[in-house]
């Protein structure tokens, strides 16, 4: 395709560079350019791709065996909530900003906006598909190799549409049961002093009201926290994962993304910050 | 050639001759000076109104050019700190809507409005004062619109403005209402635009330029303003729809109201993508101008340039969505939009290929407006090459919203809008001032902005590829993305530099001295016969050829002695000659009005209503709505002056009316474009009820206990019916000299219109429907609404008719004004019965 347009382009060169440099009046065929040039050559162009056109990607909205795995994806001012059904039957299990993948198996996301158009784009898996207020938008994906895979909002969303990322994680068909099992268990008690504190702070300091921890609290209006410190990133991808970049998100979200809708907790010292992020970071 | 009616012109004698000596044209020259000092707000002559048009176009371009280059320093590294997110999103969505809404598009007709009466032979425009009336109010809300920025109240939404981000719960700032209300504002006068120059093509065309013979940019721009008049009122429909929303709670677009989201997307596009050949095709029409020129034969393809035109014109409503293939249409719809998207190539194809055999054909010679024009091919040829990529569905699902997008377009519209403008500039300045610009710094401008340029924007392409989305004020260093966009940002400077060196060009060019001759380039069109002044043409020339400066060697000699038409202006009023659509023979003297401050203050009062509804100051609304108001009241009252009945000296021994009262008025025929436009926005309504009840079927209405009765609009129906009857025949009473009885049919015809506009409103209300609930409401409210506005206006000149038959303003000879109204009926009455019915019958079918 590529090598057709620069042909394409090459083409229109010449032919406006050739009269400049043969000075002399041409007979021209009339018949030659019009036809040829104006209607051949872009039907044939056009005719040419019609298989590339009716084909290729069409299999991301196929239909599939109800029986397989889907994880609703909702998009949110400025992040995203993940929620993995492995069976029709079987209950649904929340995850926020990271979306695992098992390899090698198809599997259907349903798309929902929660409150203006988001897009959801993974570019090494596939096209992008938007997220609109009103509908359920069907994506089918197939990884084949496990990795990481980067995948952004890309239909503008407000303020901070730059920092609403997300990272696709795909691993082997067997590790992706085991942590959605996981996933779905409620976090162990801290056994540590710090995590205890850490722990003590998220529901006084109301982290709870705002996100769900498994097991410790069930706020829907942040992204869920269960295994938040085994995610690479946080805050949508704004920031690497890690205790540090937690006790400063927390310290300072409103500085590090402006206008979401986490507020910034800079009244906190240093201990009770490093026990909450180091408690966050403990849930792996 | 053309045939004086000589029996008429012996029949009686022949008012106001006309002289060919320097009486005439010393009076020509008074009827048409300028007015001085402040009165400067007052001329509406099109090559004044037309330059002022240019120049606030390119300051436009220049200011939104700034914020491209700041959004270039913001992105030139990864993580960059120039701007902050609100910043940055408030500057691509102005630099966005001011380069599309402010620029392009005002440019374009500004270029019309200078050029066509000019190519056409003629000495202004139909409608002067809506000329005038179009820019100030452009000039005012742009200034208002751009000046937001400043207050850091600018819109942010993107230049697209999708809902539910740009609805009052995610903007509650008075940010979109500046770019609704603003541009809303600006919309209209670039429908009046329009309609200024359809007519203006159709009917004041020189005598003898048939459609054949007519310069192929009057073909580019009744193409494209026939789409501004179908195009724009969808987006002023969507406009509309989405302030309701948010002043009045109307739910259009809120999903949880049975709103969608998608519903402006369909309006927006369904205006936005023909927008873009809005902005290409006049481009494309100076393109084939300026070519023939300098190539020294005539243009290739003439007739096939043409049908391109049309076909483009016509192809362009039918692609839509493809801005919408990721929105999650079914794969059916998407495919027939691809292939429509495609197919626009073959049009283009034969545009691009008509323009490569005409530089094959001559002999060029490659002065700064050819170098400008080769610049364009070949970029607006890569344009379209990735334009045919993203017309393919799962390619655009992959560079939809990212840089590769950015690039393919700003191909198309700066390779096929910017670079024909700049070599605009360089051919038609002397055209303007008598004197040349440097061809030194024509060359260096064309290299800077075409190596700038291309340097800029093809690795943009690249940057999307690599999955760079657009609109994103900052992104992570770690994703190959950076040495690509520092690339971008460099040579944006040099881009930028280019187009400095032209303005420089411009401002020292002034100091040269003028050149002697009229016709520097050796041009073949019209326009080159006088250059600018006040009046035009000396006398106005008949037509034979296509190409008259090169196939009618007298013609210069018959236009400076006098001998057209029109050498004089017996009564210091301005005239131009009016011509028959098709035939091109002369049909009648035309009288434009002067300088005056109608058209200005007007404009400026109007402004002020939109600006003071977007800041929501109360008093002010009322006081220039009134100011309004009372200019719009003494515009209105002015039209249709006493004409004499008797033919009036046209010159070449040609006698001709003063005064039309038949279907060849230029009043009808301004309000028959104007009622296309209208039909449009009634027709985007009709969609929009539609459409939201696609998305709800067995809601409609939600409670089914709310189904309209079907008594009421009955009756309404009938009253209309009958108020359009009594217009009819006040018609007929006034052509037959009855005047008491036509005024007894104007007066029952205001009663029956209030009456149907009561039972209207009170089915409304009894309809029980809240218009804030939920979208069925909100649907209703607006079509019911809308055509209740067109029977209260046609109430309304139903009084002002019957006002001036009472005056003796009207008889059986003067009667444009009851004609034009009656028009209006004739709309109205099927408009609203299309409503009735589908309000109060189509819940019931569905």
């Amino acid at each position: 395709m590529y090598a057709g347009a620069t042909l394409v382009v090459l083409l229109v060169l010449v032919l406006a560079l050739v009269p400049l440099f043969a000075r002399r009046a041409r007979a021209v065929d009339r018949r030659l350019f019009l036809w040829g040039g104006g209607v051949a050559l872009p039907l044939l162009t056009l005719t040419a791709l019609v298989p590339y056109v009716m084909r290729v990607g069409h299999e991301s909205r196929a239909p599939l065996p109800t029986d397989r795995l889907s994880v609703e994806v909702t998009g949110h001012q400025f992040w995203w909530a993940m929620a993995y059904r492995r069976a029709p039957a079987s209950a649904v299990v929340a995850s926020a900003n990271e979306l695992r993948l098992p390899a090698g198996e198809r599997v259907e996301l349903l798309l929902r906006a929660g409150d203006v158009i988001h897009s959801f784009w993974v570019p090494n898996l596939a096209g992008k598909t938007d997220l609109v207020p009103g509908r359920v938008n069907r994506l089918v994906l197939r990884a084949t190799r496990p990795g990481v895979y980067r995948g952004q909002c890309a239909e503008y969303c407000g303020l901070q549409h730059a920092l609403m990322a997300f990272d696709v994680v795909v691993v082997p068909r067997a590790e992706f049961d085991l942590w959605l099992a996981h996933l779905a268990r409620p976090v162990p008690p801290p056994a540590a002093p710090e995590l205890r504190q850490g722990r003590a702070l998220f529901d006084s300091l109301g982290c709870s009201s705002c996100h769900t921890v498994r097991g410790v609290s069930r706020g829907t209006l942040g992204p869920d926290l269960t295994l938040v410190g085994a995610r690479r990133t946080i805050a949508a991808g704004a920031l690497h994962g890690g205790v540090g970049n937690i006790a400063g998100w927390i310290a300072s979200a409103q500085h590090l993304k402006p206008g979401n809708a986490m507020p910034s907790y800079d009244q906190l010292t240093g201990t009770q910050l490093r026990a909450l992020a180091a408690w966050l970071e403990s849930l792996q | 050639m053309t045939t004086p009616p000589v029996d008429a012109a012996q029949a009686a004698p022949v008012l106001h001759p006309q002289s060919c000596g320097p009486d005439g044209l010393e009076r020509l020259r008074i009827a048409w000076a300028k007015p001085r000092r402040f009165a400067f707000f007052t001329e509406v002559n099109n090559t004044h109104i037309g330059l002022l048009y240019i120049a606030t176009g390119f300051l436009f371009f220049l200011g939104a050019g700034v914020l491209a280059l700041l959004m270039r320093i913001q992105l030139a590294e990864p993580g960059g700190g120039f701007l902050d997110a609100e910043q940055y999103n408030q500057v691509f969505t102005m630099h966005g809507t001011v380069m599309m809404f402010l620029f392009a598009v005002p440019i374009v007709e500004a270029i019309a409005v200078l050029l066509l009466p000019s190519m056409l032979g003629t000495r202004d425009m139909p409608y002067p004062r809506l000329s005038a009336l179009g820019f100030w109010s452009y000039a005012v809300g742009g200034v208002m619109v751009f000046a937001s920025l400043f207050f850091g109240v600018a819109p942010d939404g993107g230049w697209f403005m999708y809902p539910p981000l740009t609805s009052l719960p995610y903007s509650p700032g008075i940010n979109t209402d500046v770019w609704i209300l603003g541009l809303g504002f600006v919309e209209i006068s670039a429908v009046a635009a329009a309609v200024e120059l359809v007519v203006g093509i159709l009917k004041t065309r020189a005598p003898g330029m048939t459609l054949a013979r007519m310069p192929v940019f009057a073909w580019y721009v009744l193409v494209t303003a026939g789409m501004i008049m179908i195009g724009m009122p969808t987006v002023i429909a969507a406009d509309t729809l989405l302030e309701l929303e948010r002043a009045a709670g109307m739910p259009f677009y809120d999903a949880t109201r049975g709103g969608d989201p998608l519903l402006w997307q369909h309006l927006f596009w369904l205006f936005g993508h023909p927008e873009v050949y809005i902005i290409f095709l006049p481009a494309a029409g100076m393109v084939s101008m300026i070519l023939p020129a300098f190539v020294r034969v005539r243009l290739v393809g003439y007739g096939w340039i043409v049908v391109a035109a049309v076909a483009v014109g016509f192809l362009s409503f039918g692609l839509w969505v493809h801005h919408m293939f990721a929105t999650g249409l079914p794969l059916m719809s998407l495919g027939f939009f691809s292939a429509a998207s495609s197919a626009i190539a073959i049009p283009m194809g034969i545009q691009v290929f008509a323009w490569l055999a005409t530089l094959w054909e001559g002999t060029p010679q490659l002065r700064p407006p050819l170098l400008f024009l080769l610049g364009f091919l070949v970029i607006f040829t890569m344009g379209g090459v990735t334009g045919v990529m993203v017309a393919a569905v799962p390619y655009d699902w992959q560079v939809h919203d990212t840089y590769f997008v950015v690039a393919h377009f700003h191909y198309v519209l700066i390779g096929g809008m910017v670079f024909p403008l700049f070599a605009a500039i360089y051919y038609w300045t002397p055209w303007v001032t008598h004197r040349l610009l440097s061809e030194r710094a024509g060359r260096w401008a064309f290299w800077l902005m075409f190596v700038g340029f291309n340097a800029a924007f093809l690795p943009m392409h690249l940057t999307g590829l690599r999955g760079m989305p657009r609109r994103v004020y900052t992104y992570d260093g770690g994703l190959g993305w950076s040495t690509l966009n520092l690339v971008s940002s460099i040579f944006s400077f040099v881009f930028a530099a280019g187009v400095l060196v032209v303005v420089m060009d411009f401002l020292l060019h002034l100091r040269r001295p003028r050149i002697a001759e009229r016709n520097p380039w050796g041009a073949p069109s019209l326009e080159w016969l006088g250059g600018l002044s006040d009046y035009g043409l000396r006398s106005l020339v008949s037509i034979t050829s296509r190409y008259p400066l090169w196939e009618q060697p007298d013609l210069e000699e018959e236009e400076t002695a006098g001998r057209g038409y029109l050498p004089d202006a017996p009564t210091r009023e301005r005239e131009a000659l009016l011509t028959g659509p098709l035939s091109s023979e002369p049909e009648q003297i035309l009288r434009l009005p002067g300088p005056g401050w109608t058209a200005f203050v007007a404009a400026v009062a109007t402004a002020a209503v939109f600006a003071a509804m977007t800041l929501r100051l109360r008093v002010l609304g009322i006081v220039a709505g009134l100011v309004a108001a009372g200019a719009y009241g003494g515009w209105l009252w002015s039209l249709d002056p006493a004409q004499p009945r008797g033919l009036a000296d046209a010159g070449r021994g040609l006698a001709l009316p003063l005064y039309r009262n038949d279907t060849g008025s230029v009043g009808r025929w301004g309000l028959m474009v104007l009622l296309v436009s209208d039909a449009a926005v009634v027709a985007s309504f009709v969609f929009a009820y539609f459409y939201l009840w696609s998305g709800q079927p067995g809601l409609w209405p939600p409670e089914p206990a709310a189904l309209p009765s079907i008594g009421a609009p009955l009756l309404a129906a009938l009253l209309t019916l009958g108020a359009w009857l009594g217009f009819e025949l006040a018609d007929r009473r006034v052509r037959r000299e009855r005047g008491r009885a036509a005024g007894v049919c104007l007066a029952l015809s205001t009663l029956l219109a209030a009456g149907a506009l009561v039972v209207g409103v009170r089915w409304l209300g009894a309809m029980g429907v809240d218009p804030a609930a939920h979208s069925y409401g909100a649907a209703v409210w607006t079509l019911v609404g809308y055509v209740g506005l067109h029977v209260a206006l046609g109430a309304a000149m139903a009084l002002w008719c019957l006002v001036r038959l009472g005056l003796g303003m009207i008889d059986s000879w003067r009667r444009v004004t009851l004609d034009v109204c009656l028009l209006w009926w004739r709309f109205t009455l099927p408009a609203t019965l299309l409503v009735l019915l589908i309000v109060a019958g189509f819940p019931r079918a569905a």
